[in-house]
């Protein structure tokens, strides 16, 4: 970091020296506009990870981050998966939580109220095992004072279609959305899975239905076998795969779903620093979220945004909309 | 109670801590000290703290130890660790003078001991026990046992506090009375002013079943795998009779009745 810092000096020097404006010790702005959520940085906290913030909230001020993706709310309290939920593999971790959570009534009740007045954006995390659930929980939250937006989950797997995931066919990820947009005025994300074939194709479907934003990707499916007890090792079978390993799978959905549609790209899985935020802000993202890697260093959040700073700072760039999806597009043509 | 109350309003921290003595008490266990004096100052006996693994390394995911001893003022904790994986190993590794990052103090430990208590513990078990044992004077018991004398690898010295009685068993007679910890706990358990517990799960559920019949209030400290450690996950889930239950915030010390243990 002090490295970093250094080079910055001197390149300013330099500018100096060649009577160049000082606009490289200017600080890049790093606000940016999510599906219509103004964010002052962004950096949000991937949703299940950093649960309601509570506990996160002793170690740093939240208003570092530009968002906050609360752990996925169903309509009545789920109880999640039996344990062992969890399990560490190369690069990575696997998670069978199951999607615990104490329901929509007691999230207003004793987790929102705090949040409020955190000074950062409050998204929430929506499952459901139908669509009326799903409707039901986005149609309880419009309106309520203290939530910046709704982030659906199709991860889920849908009762009455025997258990298939809302997002793994564009129909159904077409019918859940449109039935939500019905129920909300608030910007609406779309959490997309990986386990498809081709995720384009679900980008564009949730498009269509009205998404103003898709957030991605989710945990990749997997799991392990414990050789002691020759049986799974997760309470829950499968579970999903997160963490470094998975970045540049991330990376490249996130590429392909920001070529693929017009509305803005949260980009996530496996982000570890400034470096990965940098190169999923290139591929298309407007926005990256951080899991796992919070699990091992607290401090990801305060790395990255600084990170960025400097990054855009050396390379003279005023803000991160001159970066993004550069990569793809590199004259910054639509 | 009221001093109880207090530090377990205690926030974690993340502290750099430098590592102090390190000793390799038995083949495939250390023993290590590390300077920790925000931890140290806060932390009362069942807390526990998160390893956080050298950068770079594999794996990644910080590891749980039960805070051994603390110092207020000489700031030192201390783990004692029997040596697993590879997070084990390469916490061993780390030579005196390089620094470790801690998160601590974590979770809800043991209330405080009443007279006469009995400390039951089960192999690495020892770790928040001795801790606990060093809490107080009064006249207290520990049962300590291990399949062999090999796992019965806490330092003699460790033990050596006022008041405090000391009974070992291990499954093949190698030290101390052959048998169980189970077997001794049955046999002075109608004399107790509370039990507390820490060893494999099938051990808790006979201290937990004992102390029920004979009507002894008792505690047990579980383990779940971790990630996040401080709540946030729900990655550590303990079945309770009122659902999951996080072992790092809720626990990982319980009430025997409020857990649901496996045999
Ligand atoms: C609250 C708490 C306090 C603990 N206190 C102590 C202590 O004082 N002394 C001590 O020696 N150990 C303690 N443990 C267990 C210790 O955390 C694990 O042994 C350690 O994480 C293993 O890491 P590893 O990388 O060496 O092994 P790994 O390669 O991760 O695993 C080796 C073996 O240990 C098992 N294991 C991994 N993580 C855990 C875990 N969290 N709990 C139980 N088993 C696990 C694995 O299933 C595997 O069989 C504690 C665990 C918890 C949850
Ligand atoms: C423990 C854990 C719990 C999660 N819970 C949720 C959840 O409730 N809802 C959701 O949409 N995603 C959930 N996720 C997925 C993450 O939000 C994220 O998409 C994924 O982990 C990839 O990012 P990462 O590699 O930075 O963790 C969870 C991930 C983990 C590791
Ligand atoms: S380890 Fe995350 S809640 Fe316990």
């Amino acid at each position: 970091m002090n490295k970093k810092r250094c080079q910055a000096d001197l390149e300013s020097k330099t500018n100096n020296d060649y009577g160049l404006t000082n606009e490289s010790s200017v600080q890049p702005d790093l606000r940016v506009n999510l599906a219509g959520i103004e964010l002052a940085n962004p950096i949000l906290a991937a949703s299940g990870p950093f649960g309601y913030g509570h506990q996160y909230r002793e170690l740093f001020d939240l208003s570092l981050l530009g968002g906050i993706i609360v752990k996925g709310i169903s309509p009545e309290p789920w109880e999640g998966n039996p344990p062992p939920r969890l399990a560490e593999t190369t690069g990575g971790m696997l998670n069978a939580i199951g999607l615990q959570n104490p329901g929509l009534e007691k999230f207003l009740k004793e987790y929102l109220p705090s949040l409020r007045g955190s000074g950062t954006k409050i998204i929430v995390n929506v499952i459901g095992c139908s669509v009326d659930e799903y409707a039901a929980v986005a149609s309880r939250l419009d309106g309520v004072e203290g939530i910046d937006g709704l982030e659906l989950n199709i991860s889920c797997p849908n009762v009455k279609a025997g258990g298939i995931a809302f997002g793994t066919d564009p129909a159904s990820t077409g019918n859940v959305v449109s039935t939500v947009r019905k129920q909300t005025g608030l910007p609406l994300l779309i959490k997309l899975s990986p386990n498809v074939t081709d995720i384009a194709s679900i980008a564009r479907a949730a498009e269509e239905a009205g998404a103003d934003g898709l957030s991605l990707i989710n945990t990749l499916s997997g799991m392990l076998i414990d050789l002691e007890k020759k049986t799974p090792l997760l309470g829950n079978t499968f579970g999903g795969l997160s963490g470094p390993a998975i970045m540049p799978v991330a990376l490249k959905m996130v590429w392909q779903v920001a070529g693929a549609v017009k509305i803005p790209v949260l980009g996530m899985g496996g982000i570890n620093s400034a470096r990965d935020a940098l190169q999923f802000i290139m591929a298309g993202a407007r926005a990256v979220a951080v899991g796992t890697g919070l699990f091992y260093n607290p401090d990801l959040p305060a790395e990255i945004k600084e990170g960025i700073a400097d990054y855009l700072q050396q390379h003279r760039f005023p803000d991160l909309k001159s970066i993004e999806k550069i990569a793809q597009d590199p004259k910054g043509e639509e | 109670m009221s001093r109880l109350n207090k530090q377990r309003g205690a926030k974690p921290k993340q502290e750099n801590c430098l590592v102090g003595n390190k000793q390799i008490i038995a083949p495939g266990y250390c023993r290590l000290t590390l300077y920790a004096p925000l931890i140290a100052r806060e932390v009362y006996p069942g807390q526990f703290v998160e390893v956080y693994m050298p950068p770079e390394h594999q794996p990644m995911l910080p590891r749980p130890f039960s805070v051994y001893k603390a110092n207020q003022k000489t700031g030192e904790i201390v783990i004692l660790f029997e040596i697993k994986g590879q997070g084990t190993r390469l916490i061993t590794a780390a030579e005196p003078g390089a620094t470790l990052k801690l998160l601590g103090p974590l979770g809800h430990g043991f209330p405080e001991l009443p007279s006469d208590a009995v400390l039951v513990a089960g192999g690495m078990g020892i770790a928040p026990l001795v801790f606990l044992a060093s809490s107080t004077d009064l006249p207290r018991t520990l049962i300590y046992g291990a399949p062999t004398v090999a796992q019965l690898a806490c330092p003699s010295s460790d033990l050596d506090m006022p008041g405090l009685t000391i009974l070992e068993a291990t499954e093949d007679g190698s030290k101390g009375d052959q048998g169980t910890t189970v077997d001794l706990l049955i046999r002075c358990i109608n004399n107790v002013g509370a039990v507390f517990a820490c060893g494999p799960s099938p051990m808790l559920q006979a201290v937990k079943k004992i102390s029920d019949r004979a009507a002894v209030k008792a505690w047990v400290s579980v383990e779940e795998r971790m990630a996040c450690g401080i709540g946030a996950c729900v990655g550590c889930a303990v079945a309770t009779p009122g659902g999951y239950k996080r072992v790092c915030k809720d626990g990982p010390v319980f009430a025997a009745e409020e857990v649901i243990l496996s045999e």
